[in-house]
């Protein structure tokens, strides 16, 4: 049988003169009819750019093909090289032969235009339906991705569906005149654990329905185990190995292939959690909170009242030991990022009190609590010197910029393994990983008890991601520094967290010791989240689909939720009472 | 809805605002009406003639009297009497006002159907040598004054071809519609020329942004021809900053183009306004600035009617 898809030497360059910038130098692959591979590889490897060159949309975003050929066997039999194609045959191509999803569902949908449209809009292009017949087939293109009440869904605008929801009508969208190969461009990595488990089911059962080829890229390595037949892992714009899925995800062959694997925090539930603290009786925390409740007013129209308040966070209530590290877990929109915020003082909290062992906190510029936030591209000033940014913090609390406060500078920056004179130097000469050690080095410039930490890894490859684990690991060893690690990814947890706070719909349903919390999860919630997190080990393993929404947190004024009733699972772990 | 709710109920408050701030700010200046009305004959006037005068005109009372009997009077669509006319200030405003409005709609015509065009087509060349021909054109447009650029017009007109622009009394659209189109195209063109420029270049820019969205990726991806790709999925998105200049350039118009109507001798709410304040006809001035300030007001109300309908963003309240 001929292959679908066969890519040969594929050179792809940027810029004015394309093959001085090289982003990928000679990638080769075939795909057969049906067969997915999952091009895997961290950020700058080249695999989007090798994945958009396949349907020519590298050209729109300045980058030209400069060599090797990729041939496409149509749906006539004919084969066509792509590389020589005319925009109106790509035209024609793209939609009806070549499908494509991306990574944000929340900006690849036209904001101006109805989800219905937008379905529409294939059919119209390739099937040439119009009116009643075009509607009628986007429907069934919604109904297909699961989307409930998909004639009601037709006429929303994109901003009234959820991130989940979006990316379920792009890849209706892109799936509407039965593609034979589907282009997925990290289609899950902006959406909750949870929500990717459904896509990534939703992915496979489409995919057995409708026998296309898949071309799934992602950074995740431990994502692709469940569905590809083939791996290709792309480094510096070349394939380094690449093979059949077992074969590389077991013998992988390549350095880089092995360094990958080992960089990723693999899910062991609980196996691989900290043990190097535990609690002495007596202590004073470091942060004790108790109460909190952060509410948002839902402003109503002009002539009404307020029509009820968001409870972003309900009731929450923690300690945090000097050396400890608490994570908390929860989806977008728990409340997760609020209690930190509250916290810091960066909200206002409704009610609560939380405390610090230097006595009760009262406004953000408190130097015993210190964070670190998820971007570490945008939480830099760009217009600062380094000296100038790691100042500042001082500078706030109100001290002065002395020698010592230099040789305090030097000294972290040295610690947190950047070069000394990177105290002259701007955020933007920096990479990922090293603009975060600054941000950490930031944090401590006041000496903290407790660092907020706000998916402080998340943003970064997960190589990256490991060194700098690493060296907070370390930081927290050296000096008894307390964590609060807010994160939605249970893996990098598992390596950090000493006790696990499991946040749902702002509220804490599961708290404890972080190894009997990941390993016998209690709440139905904990427990879900814990089985959607996708893991090398559990190959082929498939997720029911599950289109359960997070429940509204709109509620209305006055409202105040019933007592939590608590159930105690061992000594240090216990989850809230389900109904 | 709770927007235009809003933006409803604001207006009244800004009306209310801009009439006192209209009504004490011409009374600061020194001098008196009567004086500036009759020249050196007000000084044969007996002091009984000056008093019985400015009963006439109001001017006796103290001024917050005649603040509130003026604005009891612009609720009854009373706007007061004009010194220099001897008519009532609404109908002189209204008399002139039809060809001020004709001719910033046509200006608009011109500097949408040019502007919007070539900001489009630039944005689809970036940085090819159309593009840099187009900006720079758009430069020059910019940053000519109008007065220049209608002068430049007729001279090229008489000078190389032998036309003179229509001249003479101004006729109204209804009474004879081809003379008048003939007597305002020009003046269209020339007030339309800079506007042109600057709505080239805020399409451009707006356009260029929305080129590199994702969903403009997304469409390209299921095949949507070039053609569709920038009329319908990207300039919808690209419309708003236009929409937004093309609104405050039109509340500009509609306050008159002293210099333009000066050139060509078009009666036009500009002129009046200058002749009322040289005059120091304190009710014309009062009036036409309120009525400037109500247009300004209705097409910034307009505009935000046009951003609702353009972005169901706006419309249904940012989500998520």
């Amino acid at each position: 049988m001929t292959s679908l898809l066969s890519v040969s030497n594929l050179r792809v360059g940027f810029g004015h003169d394309p093959a001085k910038n090289e982003i990928v130098k000679g990638v080769s692959f075939d795909l057969a009819a049906g067969e997915t591979m999952a091009i895997v590889g961290e950020s700058g490897s080249g695999k989007s750019v090798t994945a958009l060159s396949i349907n020519r949309l590298v050209d729109f975003g300045g980058g030209k093909i400069i060599g090797g050929s990729i041939k496409l066997t149509r749906v006539d039999g004919s084969v066509l090289d792509i590389t020589e194609a005319k925009e109106p045959v790509l035209e024609k191509i793209r939609g009806s032969e070549i499908g494509m999803i991306f990574q944000e569902p929340m900006t690849s949908l036209n904001p101006v235009l109805s989800i219905g449209t937008q379905i529409e809009e294939s059919f119209r292009l390739h099937r040439g339906l119009t009116g009643r017949q075009a509607t009628a087939a986007a429907k069934d293109a919604l109904d297909r991705v699961r989307i409930p009440d998909a004639t009601r869904r037709l006429n929303y605008a994109p901003n009234q569906l959820s991130g989940g929801m979006l990316q379920r009508v792009m890849i209706a969208t892109a799936l509407a005149c039965n593609p034979r190969l589907l282009i997925a461009d990290e289609p899950t990595t902006a959406l909750d654990v949870t929500v990717q488990a459904q896509i990534m089911a939703l992915l496979g059962e489409l995919k057995r329905e409708t026998g296309m080829a898949m071309i799934f890229i992602t950074h995740d390595i431990g994502l692709v185990a469940g569905i590809a037949d083939q791996i290709m892992v792309m480094q510096a714009g070349q394939a380094v190995e690449q093979g059949a899925l077992s074969e590389v995800l077991d013998r992988p062959q390549h350095p880089y292939t092995q360094h990958l694997l080992s960089a990723v925090p693999h899910f062991e539930s609980g196996r691989a959690a900290r043990a190097d603290f535990s609690r002495k009786e007596k202590e004073t925390p470091a942060l004790d909170v108790d109460g909190l409740v952060v509410r948002f007013k839902v402003k109503g129209s002009m002539f009404s009242r307020a029509q009820g308040s968001v409870h972003a966070v309900e009731n929450v209530g923690f300690d945090l030991m000097p050396g400890e590290t608490l994570a908390i877990v929860g989806e977008s929109g728990s409340g997760k990022s609020t209690t930190a915020r509250a916290i810091l003082g960066l909200v206002k909290p409704t009610r609560g009190r939380f405390a610090t062992h230097k006595g009760s906190i009262t406004d953000a510029t408190d130097p015993a609590t210190q964070m670190v936030f998820q971007n570490p591209y945008a939480s830099l000033n760009p217009r600062l010197r380094i000296d100038s940014i790691l100042a500042e913090p001082v500078i706030a609390a109100g001290g002065r910029v002395t020698n010592e406060t230099r040789e305090k500078m030097k000294a972290l920056l040295k610690r947190v393994g950047l070069p000394e004179d990177s105290l002259e130097r701007y955020p933007h000469q920096f990479s990922g990983g090293q603009r975060q050690r600054l941000c950490i080095a930031r944090a401590l410039m006041l000496n903290p008890s407790v660092v907020v930490l706000d998916e402080a890894v998340s943003a970064l490859d997960v190589s990256v991601q490991a060194k700098v684990l690493e060296l907070l690991v370390d930081l927290q060893k050296e000096y008894g520094l307390a964590y609060l690690f807010v994160s939605h990814d249970m893996a990098v947890v598992e390596r950090i967290a000493h006790r696990i706070a499991v946040l749902y719909a702002g509220q804490i349903v599961e708290i404890g010791n972080a190894a009997s919390v990941l390993s016998n999860p209690q709440h139905s919630y904990t427990k879900r989240l814990i089985s959607a997190v996708p893991s090398i080990d559990r190959r082929n393993q498939h997720f029911e689909i599950d289109t359960r929404q997070v429940p509204s947190l709109v509620r209305p004024p006055g409202f105040e939720p019933p007592e939590a009733q608590w159930r105690e699972f061992g000594p240090d772990h216990r989850a809230r009472a389900e109904a | 809805m709770s927007y235009l709710a809003r933006r409803l109920l604001t207006f009244p408050l800004v009306m209310l605002g801009v009439s006192i701030l209209v009504f004490f700010a011409i009374r600061m200046i020194p001098g008196d009406a009567i004086t500036a009305m009759l020249g050196t004959e007000a000084g044969l006037l007996t002091p009984a003639q000056r008093e019985s005068l400015a009963a006439y005109f109001g001017i006796d009372q103290p001024i917050l009297i005649q603040y509130w009997k003026w604005l009891i009077g612009v609720f009854q669509g009373n706007l007061g009497i004009s010194v220099i006319h001897g008519k009532p200030v609404l109908s002189i405003i209204l008399e002139r006002f039809p060809l001020t409005l004709q001719l910033a709609l046509m200006s608009m015509v011109v500097a949408l159907a040019v502007g919007l065009p070539a900001g489009v087509f630039a944005a689809t060349r970036n940085e090819k040598a159309s593009d840099l021909i187009v900006r720079v054109l758009a430069m020059i447009g910019q940053s000519t004054p109008n007065f220049v650029v209608g002068l430049l017009i007729i001279y090229a007109l008489s000078a190389g071809f032998g036309i003179l622009p229509t001249m003479g009394e101004f006729t109204p659209f209804l009474t004879d519609p081809l003379r008048n189109l003939g007597q305002m195209i020009l003046p269209a063109i020339t007030l339309g020329f800079a506007f042109a420029a600057s709505v080239t270049r805020i399409s451009r820019s707006a356009m260029l942004d929305v080129l590199s969205d994702d969903y403009v990726r997304t469409a390209r991806s299921k095949g949507v021809p070039k053609r569709s790709v920038i009329w319908r999925h990207a300039l919808p998105n690209a419309l708003i900053p236009v929409v937004t200049l093309s609104g405050v350039e039109f509340g500009y118009l509609l306050g008159g183009a002293v210099l333009v109507e000066q050139i060509y001798a078009l009666p036009g709410l500009g002129r009046l306004v200058l002749e009322a304040i040289l005059q120091r006809d304190y009710a014309l001035v009062q009036g036409c600035v309120l009525f400037i300030a109500f247009n300004f007001l209705v097409v910034n109300l307009l505009v935000d009617l046009l951003y609702v309908t353009l972005d169901p963003r706006i419309r249904l309240g940012e989500g998520g």
